[in-house]
């Protein structure tokens, strides 16, 4: 128990910020950073754990996002029905690139370019596809009833996110504590040894990628159902690939709470150049990809590793950090 | 409906689009054989060429093909200090590390062009750009047959550099064996960033070939790399031949699938082509077993 309490603390926390504040902005703005958040602990499980970087989790966000919106505008399905149908269509395909790709041995820079194909191959079908709306894109008919996922205030909107955020922080922590978590990082750090030691890696990063896939896939879902419209540029478009991994990243890679934190640095960062600049288009991507580069750079453990070595740096003065928490070095 | 008349201008077109292919592929290969990388920041920096070209049009009034005479050598700066003070140090080594890299130095080039020139559609107005050339029953615009022979001769200016001087054979070294040639006393991470210019290089004299018949906005060059990422896999990564042929052969196979599928269509087969290819034979058809 000792090792959820933090996270539970955190979330106790953030869920009292509708309490507190009824202003649209302010939970605007965290409705989007959780949705950050909740992409990012996706990628974070392949990528930080599994160290298997894909350049293409749009795949599965889009994915869960279509089939929400198809699901509930062409077949008439109930919103909240159509969440755990776009969860699993999104766990979907990430089992089908997940199997194409590791049985072929793809990995490194092979996998990131094989999951960026299959996503750019999704948003070009998408945009031309007629159950889509093609270039027109798929509104979501308004219906302000809980029962249909949608909300008069965004309050409810943001207990949902962050609810579902809870759900991915424990559940990878619990996944960090188990056999499976002790697998994936040891292929991480050397997949040759781990195969050697009699870990099935294959499997194990199959299974990686599909949970990976169901938790990012989780958070297009609530996309679709908190906008009410998505295209394929918006879907399976490269901008949410880049958040998916820019989140971890400076968080802290391979870490609980990374992505949250990652997330959160991130759009605040973005909204800071809004406030400064106006609305420029461009300029607060200029910044993220700065930002990414100066982390990999410098901080090589996100914002989680500068903590750690302050917290060493000051209580103990050694300067170590706890094996499970960090990437090492790079 | 295999009619001569239509399939010979639609292979002959197709080889001279597949030549600029093959040229950015070359750059793309050519890094990757030597630092062993995906630098995915090549489509930016194609954009980033392609918009200078328009500009050394459009304010120093200067033609695109005389304009790669300087755009060429600044490139190769560009690509040199890219890798000597950016990539190479932030990477510290790490391959996962020089993926983030590039990707973020595309996201900020492709970011700041957007911020600075808007999403806009630009075009320049070359009073030869609709000059045809008749070859038997095709007629060729004289722009894409220009870039065919440009492409060329820059093959095998890159293949007597490489072939016969000092700098050539240390890229050539490092290439196949790092640490022997680091041994031997070259400068590896000099040789490192003088294979990134050189792949830069390429970049700027295909933007320049490119734009008296394409546009430019910032996400110009995006189309042309995902193209050139399946070339590249497609002739083995690493294999200079194999991205010459390969950028051929897919300038040929996208022409026919667009004649007889569409467009956007005929966009997904090169993708499938890609996939397919990555999953079954990701050494390629020219290259060695990874």
């Amino acid at each position: 128990m000792r090792r959820f309490a933090p996270i539970l603390i955190v979330l106790a926390l953030l869920a009292t910020v509708p309490l507190v504040t009824s202003s649209n902005v302010v939970l605007n703005f965290l409705v989007v950073a959780l949705l950050i958040a909740l992409v990012g602990q996706g990628w974070n499980l392949l990528g930080g754990y599994g160290g298997q970087y894909s350049f293409g989790h749009a795949a599965f966000f889009g994915t869960g996002a279509y089939a929400t919106a198809i699901l509930q505008v062409h077949y008439g399905i109930n919103a909240w029905l159509g969440l755990f149908m776009g969860i699993a269509a999104g766990a979907l395909v990430g089992a089908v690139i997940g199997a194409l790709s590791f049985r072929s041995g793809l990995k490194g820079s092979y996998f990131a370019l094989v999951t960026l194909a299959f996503a750019e191959v999704l948003r070009i079908i998408a945009s031309v596809a007629p159950i889509t709306g093609a270039g027109v894109g798929t509104l979501i008919k308004l219906d302000l009833r809980p029962e249909a996922f949608q909300f008069q205030s965004r309050a409810p909107f943001y207990w949902i996110i962050l609810a579902m955020v809870g759900l991915s922080l424990v559940l990878v922590r619990m996944i960090e504590d188990s056999r499976f978590g002790a697998y994936l990082v040891a292929l991480r750090e050397n997949e040759d040894a781990a195969q050697a030691l009699g870990v099935n890696t294959t499997m194990v990063k199959l299974l990686a990628m599909t949970i990976s896939a169901a938790i990012t896939a989780a958070a297009g879902c609530f996309y679709a159902q908190y906008f009410l419209f998505i295209d394929a540029g918006i879907a399976y478009g490269p901008w949410i690939s880049v958040e998916a991994l820019l989140a971890p990243i400076i968080g802290g890679i391979g870490t609980v709470v990374g992505p949250l934190l990652g997330a959160l640095v991130v759009k605040t960062l973005g909204e800071a150049t809004k406030l400064v600049t106006g609305d420029a288009p461009g300029l607060d991507l200029v910044i993220y990809g700065s930002v990414l580069i100066l982390v990999v750079a410098f901080a090589p453990r996100g914002i989680t590793g500068i903590l750690l070595d302050l917290r060493h740096r000051l209580v103990s003065r050694k300067p170590a950090a706890p094996a499970s928490l960090g990437r090492g070095h790079g | 409906m295999l009619s001569s008349v239509i399939l010979v201008p639609a292979v002959l077109n197709g080889l001279m689009t597949g030549a600029v292919y093959a040229l950015i592929a070359l750059g793309l290969t050519l890094i990757y054989g030597v630092l062993h990388i995906i630098n995915f920041a090549h489509g930016a920096l194609l954009t980033a060429a392609m918009f200078a070209a328009f500009f050394a049009h459009k304010l120093l009034g200067l033609d695109p093909y005389v304009a790669a005479l300087g755009l060429t050598p600044l490139f190769f700066l560009l690509g040199y200090g890219l890798q000597r003070f950016v990539i190479g140090p932030a990477a510290h080594g790490e391959d996962r590390n020089i993926l983030l890299v590039t990707l973020g130095l595309a996201v900020v080039i492709e970011n700041a062009l957007l911020y600075a020139f808007r999403a806009d559609t630009r075009t320049i107005n070359l009073p030869y750009a609709f000059d045809v050339v008749e070859v038997g029953t095709a007629f060729l615009a004289v722009p894409r047959v220009v870039a065919f022979f440009v492409v060329v001769a820059v093959a095998l200016a890159l293949w007597l550099i490489m072939r016969w001087t000092d700098t050539g054979k240390a890229i050539r070294a490092v290439a196949k064996e790092k640490r022997g040639a680091e041994l031997a006393g070259i400068d590896v991470a000099h040789i490192y960033a003088v294979t990134f210019g050189l792949g830069t290089a390429c970049l700027a004299i295909a933007a320049c070939l490119l734009i008296p018949t394409y546009y430019v906005n910032p996400q110009a060059g995006n189309a042309f790399v995902l193209i050139a990422f399946t070339i590249v896999v497609l002739g083995g990564m690493g294999s200079v031949t194999g991205a010459l042929i390969g950028g051929l052969f897919v300038g040929v196979v996208e022409s026919l699938s667009s004649l007889y599928l569409g467009e956007s269509l005929g966009q997904i087969g090169i993708f499938a082509m890609f996939i397919l290819v990555l999953l079954f034979r990701p050494s390629g058809l020219f290259g060695e077993r990874a």
